[in-house]
């Protein structure tokens, strides 16, 4: 997580950058709504990447935003509460609200492990 | 609510007051909603939530500078335009000239899961975002336990919705938060809770089949306010909530008078007709011509050029002017040149409250110096003796306090009282006219009693009432021992009066005669009486000529013997005596 730089409020973080960048890196993309450098959007942050890499691996983009500098864009997709985490794709869209600290939960709601 | 009372600004004065323009409304909260706090509204569905936050921003937009922000978590921006669109509400116009935003906060339950721990963040920054873009002054959140709904954890939105209110608090908005009304409680999830400084319950009751919106402030901390139930009714012009329920006797007493319309009942009343601004009832049985005195009433106002404003519960227009035109009255003519309005609708068509609002409403729109309510007993179709009684008092007190004269119309039935006006409100009212059928010899007859008339010196006589094809007659009716006639027997008394005083003439006038008679013949006997009494006296003094001459001869005679006989003079004195007694009865005849 530290060495994730931050500055940016939209960020793409692909899985394994040498690997396959195009096609399989755009099956999943995932959307995460932060609101500022809180312990909370860094603990969210962290544990999507770990799900990510063990889960997702080579097939996932990851998008950061944060809804401080760009409130405008919680409209679009309806967030409320922060952070939260939004499957774009694959269809339909979902969405996963907490730190995603209960990785199975997430998972589920991910639909990479059925219900 | 504790951090509000450790900020120091909202310590000083007297709590300041949010106008929000909607009619009525200020004038029951005296001033509007408390300034910079939140407001909760509460109501079931349908009660009205809705309209009432889109007025408050919209009418703070418009009216007051103060634009606002409408956060809406039930229907989409475009919904909210569409419906709020039939109250001329341009919702879009506003949003282009940055008066006012629109968001809509929609969640979808089944989308969402949760993991762990979280906040309304991005809630607060969408609604930050939303007042920075157009400097709101004012914020709606539109069902704001649409988020009770939407989001698993209680917990964790009973604590952000404590640090939205803050929030919102410390931001200095006033805002408006709309509630579902829970089973017995004011709001579904105990939101009064947080909201504490003024709740208002919006209420759709159904009674007798007929629905009747009222507003109720429940709580409203740190000001007085009225704590009663007020109507409210919403039309093309939005929300109108009536203020009416406080009464008062406050109101001025003109000394100014009106006519009836009918001069013989002028004549009636001290000869000037009812005080303007006064309260008129008139009440009788079916078909005693209520209407049709109210017609004149209408007529002598419009004629005055003054602003008339007809209720009418039975007719409609074109039945009422066709109708008066039957008896002479034209009312069209009043209609044409717009001092005559009418307001017709059934009884049934609304609640009491709601009728008594669009009274209220009209009133205040034409401003007529005249109004004709007919009937009121209509009202007791929809309401009972007791709330139409409450009804028709505040409205009376409301028509004083403008000084607007009034005739209300009362059917009584048949079998009740005369004086049993079936609504009981003639106590409300300063004069009451009467009109009762009679029904004796085969015929109806109406009757026209002044049965009070405070303040006007009136008479106490009952006067027939005709309807012609000239309007309303009023004929002194015939009261003799035979009770009060009317119609027929009315004029087969006068009849015979007339042959009896006839009969009574030619007495007079035999009688008269005698004594003429009489006169002439005591005349006539005192003539001949004096006659005879002047023979007899005549006679008598001839004698008495005759003897004083025969006492002269022999006094001669005497004389003559003394001379012969030499005697003295002492005999002639005798004479002289007699003959002045003569001259004294004589004198007393002539006179």
């Amino acid at each position: 997580m530290k060495s994730t730089p931050r500055k940016p409020s939209r960020r793409a973080t692909n899985g394994h950058s040498p690997q396959g960048n195009d096609g399989e890196s755009n099956r999943w993309n995932l959307r995460l709504y932060v609101a500022g450098q809180t312990p909370r959007s860094l603990t969210a942050f962290k544990n999507l990447k770990d799900i990510c890499e063990e889960y997702l691996k080579g097939q996932y983009h990851i998008e950061v935003i944060d809804l401080m500098e760009n409130p405008t864009l919680a409209r679009g997709d309806q967030i409320l509460a922060i952070p939260t985490l939004v499957r774009k794709l694959p269809q339909p869209i979902r969405k996963i609200i907490g730190d995603l600290s209960n990785t199975e939960r997430v998972l589920v709601g991910l639909d990479i492990q059925p219900r | 609510m504790t951090t509000n009372s450790r900020r120091p600004r909202s310590k000083p004065t007297a709590l300041q007051k949010e106008r929000t323009g909607i009619s009525g409304f200020d004038e029951i909260t005296r001033g509007g909603v408390p300034h910079g706090r939140p407001t909760l509204i509460c109501g079931s569905a349908g009660a009205g939530k809705t309209l009432f936050a889109m007025e408050f921003l919209v009418r703070g937009a418009t009216q007051f500078n103060e634009p606002g922000v409408f956060i809406s978590f039930e229907e989409s921006s475009e919904e909210l335009a569409t419906n709020v669109a039939s109250l001329n509400f341009d919702l879009n116009e506003l949003v282009a000239e940055k008066k006012l935003a629109l968001d809509y906060v929609f969640i979808e339950r089944s989308e969402i899961e949760e993991t762990g721990e979280y906040d309304l963040e991005g809630l607060f920054l969408r609604l930050d975002h939303a007042i920075r873009s157009i400097g709101a002054r004012r914020i709606v959140l539109d069902t704001l336990e649409a988020l009770f709904s939407a989001l698993p954890n209680e917990a964790i939105i009973r604590a952000e919705l404590r640090r939205l209110f803050r929030w919102l608090k410390e931001k200095d908005l006033t805002a408006v938060i709309t509630c579902e009304r829970g089973n017995g409680t004011l709001t579904r999830y105990g939101l009064e809770e947080y909201v504490a400084d003024c709740v208002i319950l919006l209420d759709n009751r159904v009674e007798n089949q007929i629905s009747t919106r009222r507003m109720r402030i429940v709580k409203y901390r740190g000001t007085s306010h009225g704590t009663n139930e007020y109507p409210f009714f919403i039309d093309e012009r939005g929300f109108s909530v009536l203020p009416i329920t406080s009464l008062g006797l406050f109101h001025k007493a003109p000394t100014e008078r009106i006519s009836s319309g009918v001069s013989r009942l002028d004549t009636m009343l001290s000869g000037e007709g009812f005080y303007r601004g006064s309260s008129i009832l008139v009440s009788g049985t079916a078909g005693t011509g209520k209407s049709t005195l109210a017609a004149h009433f209408v007529e002598a106002a419009c004629s005055r050029g003054e602003r008339t404003l007809y209720f009418a519960f039975e007719e409609s227009q074109d039945q009422i002017i066709r109708n008066m035109r039957a008896v002479g009255i034209d009312l069209e003519r009043f209609v044409k040149r717009g001092l005559l309005k009418f307001h017709n609708s059934r009884p049934s068509a609304f609640g009491l409250e709601v009728h008594l609002a669009m009274i209220h409403k009209a009133i205040t729109d034409v401003q007529p110096s005249v109004v004709v309510v007919d009937p009121i007993t209509n009202f007791l179709a929809v309401g009972d003796t007791i709330e139409t009684k409450a009804m028709l008092t505040r409205l009376i007190d409301f028509l004083k306090t403008n000084q607007i004269t009034a005739m209300f119309t009362s059917l009584t039935s048949a079998q009740s009282e005369i004086e049993d006006s079936e609504v009981g409100v003639s106590s409300l009212m300063d004069a009451w006219l009467l009109v009762k059928s009679i029904e004796a010899n085969g015929e109806r007859n109406r009757g026209l009693y002044v049965l009070k008339a405070r303040g006007i010196a009136h008479s106490n006589q009952v006067r027939e009432f005709i309807l012609t094809d000239h309007g309303i007659e009023l004929i002194d009716a015939y009261i003799g021992s035979d009770g009060v006639l009317m119609g027929s027997a009315r004029s087969g008394q006068i009849a015979r009066e007339r042959a009896a005083e006839l009969d009574r003439q030619l007495v007079t006038a035999h009688k008269q005669r005698e004594l003429r008679r009489k006169q002439e013949l005591y005349e006539a006997q005192l003539a001949a009486l004096k006659g005879q009494y002047e023979t007899e006296r005549d006679a008598i003094l001839r004698d008495l000529d005759e003897e004083k001459k025969r006492i002269e001869v022999i006094a001669v005679q005497r004389s003559e013997i003394a001379r012969l006989r030499q005697a003295d003079n002492s005999g002639n004195n005798n004479v002289k005596i007699q003959d002045n007694g003569a001259k004294k009865a004589r004198k007393g005849t002539v006179r």
